[in-house]
């Protein structure tokens, strides 16, 4: 079904302004996603009508503030096909999710000299909690490299997998280049090599449908603000075995079962992991978020956007000057490039100057940038209410910028 | 030549010129850059990076005639625009005079706004930098 993109874009006030003195365009949705207005106006409603604080209040505003929640978490076993609605914990973003992984699992079944894999790929946030564990528990990381395309060289990972692999942390989508890795085939050989594994699908959850028990992953890492929804939540799955064998993540309010000062028991999964009062409003705003998702149906945002990252790529790439970073035959949504000559700050600076937002650095990848031999990219990144008129705005600036160094 | 506030006047008029468009003045301020003298390369140390600064920023000075001759130069164009200012400003002056002078022209022109807050860091710590090497240049002539 073709998306009425015009429609769209009315539902998200803040595409409707002017930056310096040019209609925005807003190509850093890698980033975060804007908000439609249902997102906006739950946040509104929650604080407006129902808030209170949860599962323990024998009045009606607690009654409804938790049944709005749990609603959440019942919708999000559904956009990701998880087996149970248990197995659905919320965090405040993807990295305390994987960081939670660290010190629970992480505790719990990675010993000395145990091996952990990451790949070239990843973000800060897959790198350093994994270093940190490595670092306490005198355990091993080792990185999948990858080739000039930026995509993984699945036979080297293969090569690194080993009985002493205990897990297998991959991002299911480069959040820097685009690339879209090949998870399945990847959990399948870690499970046979007997290692868990944790996907980061923090821009995967995004764009395509996720189906955990069909990838079989035994954890799934991601942020609602990339969906649409609210900054500082965000969810992990984990299978129930999984999450019923390791410790809990943070000693609180709502995790215990019962507490005297001999000895704590702790509460059943999701809540042993969700210490404290959480954030409630987030939470219940980010299903507006599902909701919106679901109505537009994930597969007919994946054609809008794939359409309009294939225009960018063979536009864009006619301009002298123009050297695209990451060109992985499976990629989804991220344009990533330098300007010859050009540094990457000067661009999207630039950019930014003609009302075009982009991302412009390492991106949080500094070891790929390493790889690839750069400091950083310009990253223009699409999300379903993009149009080609902003991308031929795009193609405008960028031909004038490079034409500086590139006569 | 001419003292500070001469100059930061001159900067400021022609920034009126350029008027309120965000992109023309992007590009005014890299036209700035490419007139930067030459930047030594025995002088692109470790040491001679300014701390503070997102792009790399190298800065070196001589100290000629009782005034303070300052060299920089940057990886990204823009901050080299600005790089291209502040010479023009402070560079050939007499170490007082850098250090009692008041940078009024960045704010009336609306630097800020142009190059954003992170910039405006590292545009912050390059002042403080050359200020300090006025500094250490006037305790050195004191103590002759």
């Amino acid at each position: 079904m073709r998306l009425d993109i015009q429609h769209i874009r009315e539902l998200f006030p803040i595409l409707h302004q002017e930056v310096n003195g040019k209609p925005l365009v807003y190509l850093d949705n890698a980033a975060t996603t804007q908000k439609p207005k249902q997102v906006i106006d739950a946040l509104v409603n929650y604080y407006e009508l129902d808030n209170s604080n949860i599962h323990r209040g024998a009045h009606t505003l607690a009654d409804r503030a938790t049944r709005y929640y749990e609603n959440t978490r019942t919708s999000i076993k559904a956009f990701v096909n998880a087996l149970e609605t248990e197995e659905i914990i919320f965090t405040k973003g993807t990295t305390e999710s994987i960081n939670l992984v660290a010190a629970t699992f992480g505790r719990k079944f990675i010993g000395k000299g145990d091996e952990i894999i990451i790949s070239t790929l990843e973000h800060h946030s897959n790198i350093v909690p994994w270093q940190l564990l490595c670092e306490e528990k005198g355990a091993v990381l080792k990185v999948i490299p990858i080739n000039d395309e930026g995509e993984i060289i699945f036979e080297a990972f293969e090569k690194l997998l080993t009985e002493k692999t205990k897990l297998v942390s991959v991002v299911h989508v480069s959040n820097a280049l685009g690339t879209i890795n090949p998870v399945k085939a990847i959990i399948e050989s870690a499970h046979k090599a007997g290692a868990k594994v944790l996907l980061d699908g923090a821009q995967s959850s995004s764009h395509f449908k996720v189906d955990v028990q069909e990838l079989n992953c035994d954890f799934f890492a991601f942020s609602a603000h990339k969906i649409y929804g609210p900054t500082g939540m965000g969810v992990l799955y984990g299978k129930r075995e999984l999450l019923e064998a390791i410790p809990p993540f943070q000693g609180g309010g709502e995790m215990i079962k019962e507490v005297t000062f001999e000895k704590t028991t702790f509460n059943d999964i999701p809540f042993k992991f969700e210490a404290g009062t959480p954030n409630i409003a987030d939470v219940i705003a980010f299903d507006k978020a599902l909701t919106f998702v679901n109505e537009l149906g994930k597969e007919n945002i994946l054609m809008h956007e794939d359409t309009l990252l294939e225009y960018a790529t063979d536009k864009l790439s006619t301009i002298k000057g123009f050297i695209p970073i990451g060109t992985a035959k499976e990629k989804v949504s991220v344009l990533s490039f330098l300007i010859n000559g050009m540094h990457p700050f000067d661009v999207g600076m630039m950019l930014d100057a003609a009302g075009i937002a982009v991302r412009t650095g390492h991106h949080c990848t500094q070891p790929l940038m390493n790889r690839l031999n750069i400091e950083g990219t310009v990253r223009a990144s699409f999300s379903v209410y993009n149009t080609m008129e902003e991308i031929d705005r795009l193609y405008d600036s960028i031909r004038k910028i490079a034409k500086l160094k590139n006569k | 030549m001419s003292d500070i506030n001469t100059i930061q006047n001159e900067i400021i008029e022609e920034f009126e010129i350029l008027g309120d468009d965000k992109e023309s003045t992007i590009y005014y301020i890299m036209e700035l850059g490419e007139k930067l003298v030459a930047y030594p390369e025995n002088e692109r140390t470790e040491d001679n990076i300014i701390k503070g600064c997102q792009s790399k920023v190298w800065l070196t000075t001589a100290y000629e005639n009782d005034t303070v001759i300052f060299l920089a130069d940057s990886n990204t164009d823009i901050t080299k625009g600005l790089i291209s200012l502040l010479i023009r400003v402070y560079s050939g002056k007499k170490p007082d005079d850098i250090i009692n002078s008041d940078l009024y022209f960045i704010d009336k022109i609306g630097m800020g706004n142009i190059i954003g807050s992170q910039r405006s860091n590292g545009l912050a710590a390059m002042i403080k930098q050359m200020k300090r090497y006025a500094l250490a240049y006037q305790t050195k002539s004191k103590a002759l």
